[in-house]
C-alpha cells in the first residue's frame, strides 16, 4: 500500500481517527484501573493510620471529621475507636517549610497527649539526607532524637538547636523543624477534637441526669 | 529472523540509548538513585517503546507525512498513560517513587526517535525487536548506573546490604554522582567497544 498524500483531507481523517481510537482505548483502561487505584489510596491511607494509633476496631476513614489547627487552618482528623471508647487520634498534618516544600505526615496521638507513632505520607526532601525523616524521630532506641511518647501538653517540640530537646537529623536542620512544625500542628488539632468530646460527652451525661 | 536477532542486538549494544547515542539523559539522571528505581524505569520504557514502534509501524502509510510527529506523539502519550494507570493500580509503592517520569515518557527523545528513524520506514516484526532491543539497552544502562550510585551511596544493591550505610559516600545518591558514575560508565563501555572492533 502506498504511503497516502498529505492533502487536507487525508491529514484531518489520519489524525481524528488516529485519537478517536485512542479515546476509546483510554477510557477503556482508565474504567479498569479506577477502582484499584481508589482501593490502593484507601489500602495506604489505612495502613497509615493503624500504624500510628493504639489497637481500634471502627472504621477511621469514614468517621473522619475536619478540625481547626489555628487560624485559616485545619487538618483531617481520624479518631480511632475500642468499642465505643475513643482510644487515640490520627491527624493528617503538614508543613510548607521542607527543605523542598510540602510535607505530609501522619501522627497518632493516644489520649494522654503522648505521640504514639508517625508516618510520613508524602515529601520530597533531599534523598539520603532529609528523606531520613520517615526513620529518624521514631529511633527508640535513641530518646534524644525520637518522639514517639513525648508528652506534648509539656510544650511544643523543637529541636535543640533552637533550645529544644530533639536531635535534629544530621544535616538536616531545616527538614527537622519543618517535621516539628507539623507534629506541633497535629497537636494544636489534635486538642482541639478533645475538648470537643470531653463538652460533648458532659453535656450528655447532664442530660441523662435530668432523665 | 537472523537480521531481527541482529536488529535486537544492535540496541543493547552498538546503538545503547545511554552509553552510545547519548539520548534520554533526563530521567536517566533523575531516577537512577537506586537499582530497582533505575531498572523500573527501564522495563517501562521499554513496554512504551515496543508497542509505540509497532503500532507505528502499522500505521505507516496511513499517517500523512506532514502530521506524522503530532500522530507518533499521540500514540506514545496513549501508552505512556495506559502505564502509568497500571502502576498506580497495582504498584502504588513504585509509582511514587518514580513520580513525574512516568508520565514524562512522552517526551523522552529515545521513544520519538525510534518512532521517527526506526518505525516509520521498517515492518511491523523488526521495528518490534528494534523496541525490545533498544528497551532493554536501556534497562541495562539504567540499572547499572543504579546499582553502582545505591553501592557507592549506600553500601546496597537492590536493597541488599553490601557494607554498612555509614561508609557510603551520599554524593552519589545526589545529582553529582549521576553524572560521574555516568561518565565513568560511558568511558569503560567506550573501551570495551574499542577493544572489541579492533
Amino acid at each position: 500500500m502506498a504511503k497516502i498524500q498529505s492533502s487536507f483531507k487525508n491529514m484531518f481523517l489520519s489524525l481524528s481517527l488516529i485519537c478517536l481510537t485512542v479515546a476509546v482505548l483510554l477510557a477503556q483502561v482508565n474504567k479498569m484501573t479506577a477502582k484499584p487505584i481508589a482501593d490502593a489510596k484507601a489500602m495506604k491511607l489505612q495502613n497509615a493510620i493503624s500504624e500510628v494509633v493504639p489497637e481500634f476496631d471502627n472504621d477511621p476513614t469514614t468517621e473522619a471529621f475536619l478540625m481547626p489547627a489555628g487560624p485559616g487552618d485545619s487538618l483531617l482528623v481520624y479518631p480511632a475507636k475500642k468499642g465505643d471508647q475513643i482510644v487515640g487520634y490520627a491527624l493528617n498534618t503538614y508543613s510548607n517549610n521542607g527543605f523542598s516544600g510540602n510535607i505530609q505526615v501522619m501522627v497518632g496521638f493516644d489520649m494522654e497527649h503522648k505521640i504514639v507513632n508517625y508516618s510520613v505520607l508524602a515529601h520530597a526532601e533531599t534523598p539520603g539526607l532529609g528523606s531520613k525523616m520517615s526513620e529518624w524521630f521514631r529511633d527508640v532506641a535513641k530518646p534524644s532524637q525520637s518522639v514517639v511518647g513525648r508528652d506534648l501538653s509539656k510544650g511544643a517540640l523543637s529541636v535543640s538547636k533552637d533550645g529544644g530537646d530533639v536531635d535534629a537529623i544530621t544535616a538536616s536542620t531545616i527538614t527537622s523543624r519543618a517535621f516539628l512544625e507539623a507534629v506541633n500542628r497535629a497537636y494544636a488539632a489534635y486538642l482541639e477534637s478533645k475538648n470537643n468530646i470531653e463538652q460533648d460527652t458532659t453535656s450528655q451525661e447532664g442530660g441523662n441526669n435530668n432523665e | 529472523m537472523n537480521n531481527n536477532l541482529k536488529v535486537l542486538v544492535n540496541g543493547i549494544i552498538k546503538e545503547n540509548p545511554i552509553f552510545v547515542l547519548l539520548l534520554g539523559m533526563c530521567p536517566t539522571l533523575a531516577t537512577t538513585s537506586s537499582a530497582i528505581n533505575g531498572m523500573s524505569m527501564g522495563l517501562a520504557t521499554m513496554f512504551v517503546l515496543t508497542c509505540s514502534n509497532a503500532v507505528i509501524s502499522m500505521l505507516k502509510n496511513l499517517i500523512p507525512d506532514m502530521v506524522r510527529i503530532p500522530a507518533y506523539i499521540v500514540v506514545i502519550a496513549t501508552f505512556v498513560t495506559i502505564i502509568e494507570m497500571m502502576m498506580k493500580a497495582y504498584v502504588p509503592a513504585l509509582a511514587d517513587s518514580l513520580g513525574i517520569f512516568i508520565p514524562l515518557i512522552v517526551v523522552n527523545c529515545i521513544v520519538l526517535g525510534r518512532a521517527e528513524s526506526f518505525a516509520s520506514k521498517n515492518g511491523v516484526l523488526p521495528s518490534v525487536f528494534d523496541g525490545i532491543g533498544i528497551g532493554l539497552g536501556f534497562t541495562f544502562a539504567l540499572t547499572l548506573l543504579g546499582a553502582v550510585r545505591e553501592l557507592l551511596g549506600t553500601g546496597k544493591i537492590f536493597s541488599l546490604n553490601i557494607y554498612p550505610e555509614q561508609f557510603g559516600s551520599l554524593i552519589f545518591v545526589l545529582a553529582p554522582g549521576a553524572f560521574i558514575v555516568l561518565g565513568f560508565l560511558i568511558a569503560i563501555f567506550n573501551k570495551l567497544q574499542k577493544k572489541e572492533s579492533n
